[in-house]
């Protein structure tokens, strides 16, 4: 659209309207974009409501034609059924056990090491930044069968904790998330900041754990959003690990449930309303904090 | 570039040699610091990558631990290219690949509409297009099996209202691609919308206006200020969309077959993608040396699409 407006002044944001026809076209462009955007909210939305709507009935009330719009009142079956032949909480209680624990560490090593590639300048520093960012380009589908080697020589297949150790360990130091931190420690913490404390004799983790650490708290919530989520919702590493019943996280377990109540649908989508449940209310609670965390990674990265 | 706090004292004056010794000493503290990456990366992923190349060249069921391997050439790779199942493999999953990268597309405009300052509601869409990405993968082909339903799932309802006919998504090796793809548009549209609107919104406004002053049009303005600022983004999202879709497990894995199927893939392995296969051959059929062999060839793969992307397309202007 081609606007002239007198030089001089701040160009408007305001579209100069020439005639009665353009504002009909935007209108009608704009009822046509409302129109797009809320049917493909409607496509993103829907499942959900689905699931909840399946998860409180019977087989024989969900398979109907027209589909069941509204939840019915068998949730108390289902989730009998459910957990009689699987041990679901104690799966959401290694969910938990595994993605916390692994986000704890993950904000401890990254943060440190971001701190280190950000704030001090030692012989081959740059080079062995570069290393670690091309690390990340490998696709992991090549180490898969022989870190499946590694951690049954490890012994980290036995069925007992330390079959967690597989799920908890690799990554806590990984190169997405020093990256991540280093890009935020780079632009946000002054030199006089640990320099001060560097006169005053204080040890250089001291610097790190008493200084840097507390003001660093919004790049570490983005990086334990993403981390939390991300190991919560991994599905291949831990079918590959997980062989007892009792040690399989919610996804493996929820797998299972498709071979266990075949014929249940409610009951399967049950199960998958209680493991979507606590990321999604987390993310309902704080949308925009939630994609700002996950998001911001592939904008810095680029 | 990083400050330099630790100084550049000892460098002038000293051998150069004394000098870099000198720093690495000064630099105790930064070495620890970012050692965990390092010994963890030697462990848990340059090992097992270097490993991988080794088991693709053995025949070994992985019962007896190492040293029970029998090394056998090239002869998987060999096996590799005249197993049809796998050129089945690789070809569905290019092709999901081709389609999936729909999703790009959706997001691109949808980004840009959100981003055009007409919308209002703006934060409730966009937290809308969002949600399908923080489910979990598995979760969700549990909902979609069940919205494909060849006589009562919702997809084939709506399809009824507007006329047309039902089809068997998951039971034809015709539709189980189109479902497969349809799930995966539908979980990572939103996410990729998110990126590419935080992308539009750091092309600072005053472009626009000098480009509207110099009566620039919609889609001159689109093809030559949006697309080459907004390149960096998309060549991200187009890179992890090639590792992702090339990669993909859950909603094949799922959607034709159930996670404890003996003969995944569904109907004609119509389904089967190479991640699949792979996981199907080294885990129910202890394979692993022809395992790993596919693992290089898809690692070679992913790695040849992402380097021709990223010459031909994706490459910054000089």
């Amino acid at each position: 659209m081609a606007t002239v407006t007198s030089p001089g002044d701040t160009v408007s944001r305001i579209e100069p309207k020439t005639g009665g026809h353009v504002r009909t076209v935007d209108r009608l462009s704009s009822a046509i974009m409302y129109l797009l955007l809320t049917a493909l909210a409607l496509i993103s939305v829907y499942p959900f409501w689905w699931m909840i709507v399946a998860s409180t009935r019977r087989t024989a009330t969900i398979l109907t034609i027209p589909p069941p719009a509204v939840p019915g009142g068998a949730i108390l079956q289902n989730y009998n059924e459910l957990v009689s032949q699987i041990p679901y909480w104690r799966n959401m209680i290694n969910s938990v056990l595994v993605a916390g624990v692994h986000t704890a560490l993950v904000l401890f090593f990254c943060s440190l090491g971001g701190y280190a590639f950000a704030k001090f300048a030692f012989p081959g520093r740059d080079k062995l930044f570069a290393l670690m960012l091309a690390t990340m380009m490998i696709p992991g589908v090549l180490g898969i069968i022989p870190s499946f080697m590694l951690m049954r020589w490890l012994g980290w297949l036995n069925p007992d904790w330390r079959n967690y150790l597989p799920l908890i360990i690799p990554g806590v130091a990984n190169a997405f998330g020093i990256f991540w931190m280093r890009q935020y420690i780079m632009s946000a913490i002054p030199d006089d900041l640990m320099d001060a404390a560097r006169i005053d004799g204080a040890h250089e983790f001291g610097i790190y754990w008493r200084i840097i650490l507390p003001v660093i708290t919004p790049a570490l919530a983005a990086l334990a959003i993403f981390t939390f989520m991300g190991k919560w919702n991994d599905f291949f590493w831990p079918l590959v690990i997980l062989k007892e019943r009792s040690m399989y996280t919610l996804p493996v377990a929820l797998a299972s449930l498709q071979s266990l109540y075949a014929n249940e649908l409610g009951v399967q989508l049950l199960g998958a309303t209680i493991a979507i449940a606590p990321v999604m209310i987390v993310f309902l609670m704080s949308a925009r904090r939630f994609m700002a965390g996950l998001t911001a990674g592939a904008i810095k990265g680029a | 570039m990083a400050s330099t706090t630790a100084g550049a004292g000892g460098r002038s004056g000293l051998g150069q040699k004394r000098g870099t010794w000198f720093e690495v000493r000064r630099s105790f503290w930064p070495y620890v610091f970012i050692s965990p990456f390092f010994i963890l990366f030697g462990i848990f992923g340059l090992f097992p990558y270097v490993y991988a190349f080794y088991l693709s060249f053995v025949e070994w069921s992985g019962i007896g631990g190492p040293g029970t391997e029998t090394w056998v050439g090239l002869r998987n790779y060999q096996a590799l290219l005249g197993d049809d199942l796998w050129w089945k493999s690789l070809y569905n999953s290019v092709w999901l690949f081709v389609v999936t990268n729909l999703n790009l597309v959706i997001a691109l405009v949808l980004a840009y509409i959100l981003n055009s300052g007409l919308i209002r509601f703006k934060e409730v869409y966009r937290a809308a297009f969002f949600a399908p990405i923080v489910a979990s993968s598995v979760a969700v082909a549990v909902i979609f099996t069940t919205l494909f339903g060849e006589r009562y799932g919702t997809i084939n309802w709506v399809l009824s209202l507007v006329g047309l006919p039902g089809v068997d998504w998951l039971g034809s090796a015709t539709w189980i691609k189109p479902a497969i793809a349809t799930v995966v548009i539908w979980r990572y549209f939103g996410w990729n919308t998110v990126i590419y609107l935080a992308g539009l919104q750091s092309i600072p406004t005053d472009l626009y206006e000098a480009a509207r002053v110099d009566g620039a049009s919609w889609p001159q303005i689109f093809r030559h200020i949006t697309l080459p600022l907004l390149r960096p983004v998309i060549t991200f999202t187009v890179i992890l969309s090639i590792i992702g879709a090339l990669q993909l497990f859950e909603e094949p894995l799922m959607l034709a077959g159930g996670s404890q199927s003996t003969s995944p893939g569904g109907t004609d392995q119509a389904g089967l993608t190479t991640l699949v296969y792979l996981y199907n051959q080294a885990f129910s059929y202890l394979k692993f040396g022809y395992a790993s062999a596919m693992s290089v060839a898809l690692f070679v793969i992913i790695v040849l699409f992402s380097f021709v992307y990223y010459r031909t397309v994706g490459r910054e202007r000089d």
